[in-house]
């Protein structure tokens, strides 16, 4: 039989061990705990919690809730920030926790509470009426009289650069993070907030929309989208990338005559 | 229910920040021009009383005063107004809020108009 040589260069190394899987690392999750039905004031309840590099937040709670304690409160659904169910504060900052990995905050005490600004269901859950009904007060559809496609017609046309003008904005998943990190919300309940806001400009900024008279008539109120202070936290916490504080700045320009 | 579109007088949000914008910007230019008025000569000369009066005495200057006068007082109540309007909600509290800032910013106006008024006419 004839061997074949292998040239000295081309000679395979031996493989070095794969490393042994390493021990997950144990962190201390602290998670905020208020039952508006038993108890008048909020406790933090702190759990061990074994992690590994990939665990996420929402995977931690979830193993509090399957091993530990079981009625911990947390609303959740799709785990890859596509439903905006699983909002919360996390370590100080409004964060969505199935797009929070344990390793990327750096501790070893993980700090969990429901959003701020918003009412507490129990737990991590929050009420999200107001979100929704102020988002639906958006008119968060096309408003265009020739809408029903007939036989014969075209759809609409738009360029890259008409889709440019809101695209990101038709990105935001109502996960209510910027509305928890606004400070003007904070303060003014009846404010529409920077989801209702971006999500006006969103669909004033359309092309092929007609409503932009009754969208401006809706934000021109006196806890309207005059009362954005610019202070930019809504766009710093939005997992999804949209910038509601520059949305609100571009509608601001249609009210003032900038834009048409 | 708070009102949704409207406020005081039946006045939009939007014609409010309008004017509390131009006001602004109004109230600085000719603040500055005030200023600058102070050193056309010696600083502690130009606020000496009778250059002080004499500012009164020149009409236009008066006028200038009234309108410095005007813009701040309608920039600095609306200014108080929204501060006021995010510390508390409630329809008899904005209501409050929203006449109180008109009826207070009258005040002044009428108060400093009648300041500026006497010192022109030298009945001070």
């Amino acid at each position: 039989m004839a061997t074949v040589e292998v040239p000295k260069e081309q000679k395979v190394e031996p493989t070095t061990p794969a490393p042994a899987p390493s021990k997950p690392k144990t962190i201390t999750l602290r998670i905020s705990r208020f039952n508006p039905s038993e108890h008048a004031e909020t406790k933090f309840e702190e759990f061990k919690i074994p992690v590994q590099k990939w665990t996420t937040v929402l995977e931690a709670i979830l193993y509090v809730k399957q091993s530990l304690d079981h009625s911990v409160a947390v609303r959740y659904s799709c785990r890859q920030a596509s439903c905006g169910s699983c909002g919360m504060k996390i370590n100080g900052k409004p964060r969505l926790a199935c797009y929070t990995k344990v390793s990327e905050l750096e501790s070893n005490v993980i700090t969990v509470e429901p959003m701020n600004n918003f009412p507490i269901i129990r737990d991590l859950a929050v009420d999200f009426k107001q979100l929704f009904s102020t988002h639906k007060k958006m008119k968060p559809f096309i408003i265009n009289e020739e809408s029903e496609v007939q036989p014969g017609t075209k759809e609409f046309v738009q360029t890259p650069k008409d889709l440019e003008k809101f695209l990101q904005f038709s990105y935001c998943i109502k996960c209510g993070l910027c509305n928890s990190a606004c400070p003007t919300m904070a303060t003014d309940k009846s404010f529409i907030g920077p989801q209702g806001l971006a999500q006006a400009y969103r669909y004033t900024a359309d092309n092929r929309d007609q409503g932009k008279k009754d969208r401006l008539k809706i934000v021109d109120q006196s806890h309207g989208i005059w009362r954005c202070h610019f202070a930019g936290s809504c766009s710093d916490v939005c997992p999804k990338g949209v910038d509601p504080a520059m949305a609100i700045q571009l509608l601001r320009g249609y009210m003032l005559g900038f834009r048409k | 229910m708070v009102p949704e579109y409207y406020l005081v007088i039946k006045m939009k949000e939007s014609i409010i920040m309008k004017i509390h914008y131009g006001t602004a910007l109004g109230a600085v230019a000719l603040v500055a021009v005030h200023i600058l008025m102070r050193l056309s000569q010696k600083f502690s000369d130009s606020l000496q009383y009778q250059n002080v009066l004499a500012n009164y005495h020149f009409l236009p200057y008066a006028l200038m005063l009234e309108v410095i006068l005007i813009l701040l007082s309608v920039h600095g109540f609306n200014g108080l107004r929204v501060i006021l309007l995010e510390l508390k909600q409630g329809v008899a509290y904005e209501r409050a809020i929203n006449y109180g800032s008109i009826v207070a910013m009258i005040v002044l106006v009428a108060y400093g108009s009648r300041t500026i008024l006497m010192a022109g006419m030298g009945l001070s």
